[in-house]
């Protein structure tokens, strides 16, 4: 069975790569390389696979799922401009692509040994631009 | 592997009528969506592409070449337009969205290697919005 949480934060990034020139990298991230940055309401989705204990009636407690993604991911990335104040993005690009991963990374270990297992996670970046990551496996 | 949806979004009219049934037989099936004259929606499209990571961008597809590939072969060709009069497809077969679903992976099946020529990232998914609650999903590997 799958569960997933919804949580939402908002956060400022520049995607460039500073061993491109300017031109490369506005040829490659358009608006989004403006040095000053800009920001996004960014969307998080986390699904969680397992099977509902049969005493609960629960494949994990969503105020535990809850406390999780606020203390791992909201408390590090609301309101923060990703590149400056976010690590691992002083190294590297805050692309959606790789804000799924990090979530991830931050997530799964979190995720170990109770019923629930990660099994993915989706990033709106807009309401039109979503990246799914399912881990290195997938 | 990472898999990134883009959003699209075009508005069109269409009328559901199969030439092969009864004028009765149509508005039982298709009820008013077989209204002579056509009605239209605000489509969704939804493509989403697999892909690993390139090391240089942080990106699994350029997004401005998939914006320009689904711009020029379903966007420009369909918004605005009546589908059953102006789209080729559908003067062969009712424009429901499950046909156009399949239209549109058809498309950029074809020519993904024009603007995707590598091995990565591919096209893996097509999803048709017709209203917010209509939702119709195509994988590439359904069409020949």
């Amino acid at each position: 069975m799958l569960i997933t949480r919804r949580v939402e934060f908002s956060a400022s990034h520049v995607c460039c790569n500073p061993a491109l020139t300017d031109e490369e990298n506005r040829r490659l991230f358009g608006a989004a390389a403006n040095p000053h940055g800009h920001g996004h309401n960014y969307v998080l989705e986390v699904t969680v696979e397992g099977t509902p204990d049969p005493v609960t009636g629960m494949v994990l407690d969503l105020k535990l799922l809850k406390d999780i993604l606020h203390q791992e991911v909201v408390e590090a990335y609301d309101h923060r401009f990703l590149n400056r104040e976010v690590l691992p993005f002083d190294r590297v690009i805050p692309t959606p692509e790789n804000i799924a991963i990090d979530i991830w990374n931050r997530l799964e270990p979190r995720l170990v040994g109770g019923r629930g297992r990660l099994h993915g996670v989706r990033v709106y970046e807009t309401a039109d631009l979503y990246v799914d990551y399912f881990g290195e496996t997938a | 592997m990472i898999r990134v949806t883009r959003r699209y979004h075009f508005a069109a009219s269409h009328r559901l009528h199969a030439p092969s049934l009864s004028d009765g037989e149509n508005r039982a099936l298709y009820g008013k969506c077989n209204n002579p004259f056509g009605h239209g929606h605000n489509y969704v499209l939804e493509v989403s592409v697999r892909g690993p990571l390139e090391e240089r961008t942080g990106r699994a597809v350029d997004l401005g070449r998939l914006d320009e590939l689904v711009r020029r072969l379903v966007v420009e060709p369909f918004s605005h337009r009546n589908l059953n009069e102006e789209v080729e497809a559908f003067r062969a077969e009712v424009p429901t969205s499950e046909n156009l679903g399949r239209e549109v992976a058809r498309r950029l099946k074809q020519d993904w290697a024009s603007a995707f020529p590598g091995e990565w990232p591919r096209l893996e998914r097509i999803c048709i919005n017709e209203t917010s609650r209509n939702i119709f999903e195509v994988s590439p590997d359904e069409i020949q």
